[in-house]
């Protein structure tokens, strides 16, 4: 594949859990002495491999624990791989916690720029998209107040209108939008479509089938840190689906 | 707008290494602005919903300035004049030092919902506390201007050299503030470990004493905190409006650069492991 947006080479992830939590420097100086600091080591990801390419809109599907948000987390970079590497060309939203960035104590308003600015923007830039952030946030003059007031609905709404409109070239989804009532969801499904339409990638991670065949062109199936298989959703969905009911 | 980069572990070439530092700039460009807004909010937050305001930031230092003059002026008499000037020099820088670092110090760890979900050049943190802190302590120093006018102490042109010694001052704070920012992640008791360290930086720093009252002997400790060499290099121009003693403004370069950049290294190889400790 030339040029791929995301480029996934080799990656393994591997946790080392102390199986006490020494979190004190007296304990972990008298662990160290005796020599008692004992790791668990497990990989959550393993030799994994692949490349996305621009416009496409890939769906992660695994059993829980199969390493799905890990990946996810390493794309949007909160995490670096302990092998591997991974290039990304573009700038990222990620939508995996809507307003995530927010301080409560600031009002929406304040918030927009600050979570905005997380996501790397500048300020003219964020002037020019405020109105239309606010207009799909629809919050009405909840926006000049403190946001710690909001409802979970709203912050919602003012996270993922803010995280959409930064215009951004790959969007990573931990499963799509289960918050909002069902105009909300209506309207950021919509704006969603609308985005995959205008060649945005998409990295979804879900458990639901039905948004798999609906949304994705392809389909990365992971299946204890490892990748089992990629494809077509016609294709691996069906044999997924059989080796779930297996289990 | 690229926020994504290649990042990996082993084999570095020293050419490998420039272009890492080369991209750095490059998001610090891209997230500068968030380096703005976070300093705004610490200024907006850190007195919200108090009467006065931005007034604590001038009230604060005098009033302890007030009480410490009372209890050491008379001590201290014969060998200092003018000693609510010469305190407050003092008192000032440190006050800076000690505020600036252990807010940056709780940063990271107070960033952790943040820093878990979003990707964000993570020394922004560290860095915007020791700046917003800057902002507060220049305003504070309105304090030292008053007062200076008020007793009608003598001010030289040498006063000009001050701000390059609060520059100085502001580099070391900043390579400090990322060190414990690190450290914090890793053992949380070093937070009750550093106000200890502070403490004893304080009364080795001769804020409130003349320096010649420390026996030869005991005058390494000075020597070797270098908060001393800040406030001895600032009253030299300050307080006694003096041209600056190149050594000591040598050794202040040199300590500050000496933190900046132990800060950034510290910082930078420790900062992809914060995450599995939050």
């Amino acid at each position: 594949m030339s040029n791929p947006i995301i480029d996934v080479r080799n990656v393994s992830m591997k946790f080392r859990m102390p199986t006490q939590k020494v979190d004190n420097l007296k304990e972990f100086f008298m662990m160290k002495i005796k020599r008692t600091v004992q790791y668990k080591e497990f990989y959550s990801l393993r030799s994994v491999n692949f490349q996305i390419a621009k416009g496409d809109r890939i769906a992660v599907i695994g059993h829980n624990g199969a390493g799905k948000s890990t990946l996810l987390k390493l794309i949007a970079g909160v995490m670096k791989p302990t092998e591997g590497s991974i290039t990304v060309n573009g700038s990222i939203a990620p939508l995996l916690e809507l307003g995530a960035g927010f301080d409560p104590e600031l009002s929406g308003f304040e918030n927009i720029y600050l979570n905005a600015a997380i996501l790397g923007k500048s300020k003219s830039y964020i002037d020019e998209k405020l109105s239309k952030i606010i207009e799909f946030a629809d919050v009405g003059d909840f926006i000049y107040m403190a946001v710690k007031n909001y409802s979970s609905g709203m912050r919602a709404r003012l996270g993922f209108a803010i995280a959409t409109e930064v215009n951004p070239d790959i969007l990573l989804i931990d499963e799509l939008l289960s918050v909002g009532d069902q105009t909300f969801r209506q309207k950021s499904l919509n704006r969603m479509e609308n985005m995959m339409r205008e060649g945005k990638t998409v990295v979804l991670v879900t458990h639901d089938i039905n948004q798999v065949l609906t949304y994705a062109n392809r389909v990365i199936w992971l299946d204890k840190g490892e990748v089992k298989d990629i494809g077509a959703p016609k294709e691996i969905v069906p044999r997924y689906q059989q080796f779930m009911k297996l289990r | 707008m690229f926020v994504g980069c290649v990042f990996e572990k082993k084999g570095e070439s020293n050419l490998r290494f420039f272009q890492k530092y080369l991209r750095y700039i490059g998001t610090f460009n891209d997230y500068s602005y968030l380096l703005v807004m976070l300093i705004k909010k610490d200024i907006k937050i850190k007195y919200k919903g108090s009467y006065l305001g931005i007034l604590w930031s001038l009230m604060n230092p005098m009033f302890y300035m007030l009480i410490l003059t009372l209890v050491f002026s008379t001590i201290f008499k014969p060998s200092i004049n003018n000693f609510p000037v010469y305190l407050i020099c003092g008192l000032l820088l440190f006050n800076f030092f000690s505020s600036s670092t252990n807010a940056s110090m709780r940063s990271i760890v107070g960033a952790a919902q943040l820093i878990k979900k979003i990707y964000v050049p993570k020394y922004i943190f560290p860095m915007a506390k020791v700046i917003s802190d800057f902002i507060f302590f220049l305003i504070s120093l309105v304090v030292l201007v008053g007062l200076m006018l008020i007793t009608e102490s003598t001010i030289t042109w040498n006063v000009l050299f001050a701000p390059l010694y609060l520059l100085l001052l502001l580099i070391f704070c900043i390579g400090i503030g990322l060190i414990v920012s690190t450290i914090v992640v890793f053992f949380r008791d070093f937070e009750h470990l550093y106000s200890l360290v502070v403490m004893a930086m304080m009364y080795s720093s001769a804020i409130f004493y003349p320096v010649d009252i420390v026996p030869e002997r005991f005058s390494f400790i000075l020597r070797f905190n270098p908060m001393f060499h800040f406030i001895d290099g600032f009253r030299t121009v300050v307080y006694f409006g003096e041209f600056v003693s190149p050594n000591n403004l040598l050794t202040c370069i040199l300590i500050s650069i000496v933190s900046l950049i132990s800060g950034i290294l510290i910082f930078e190889k420790n900062q992809n492991k914060f995450i599995f400790y939050m």
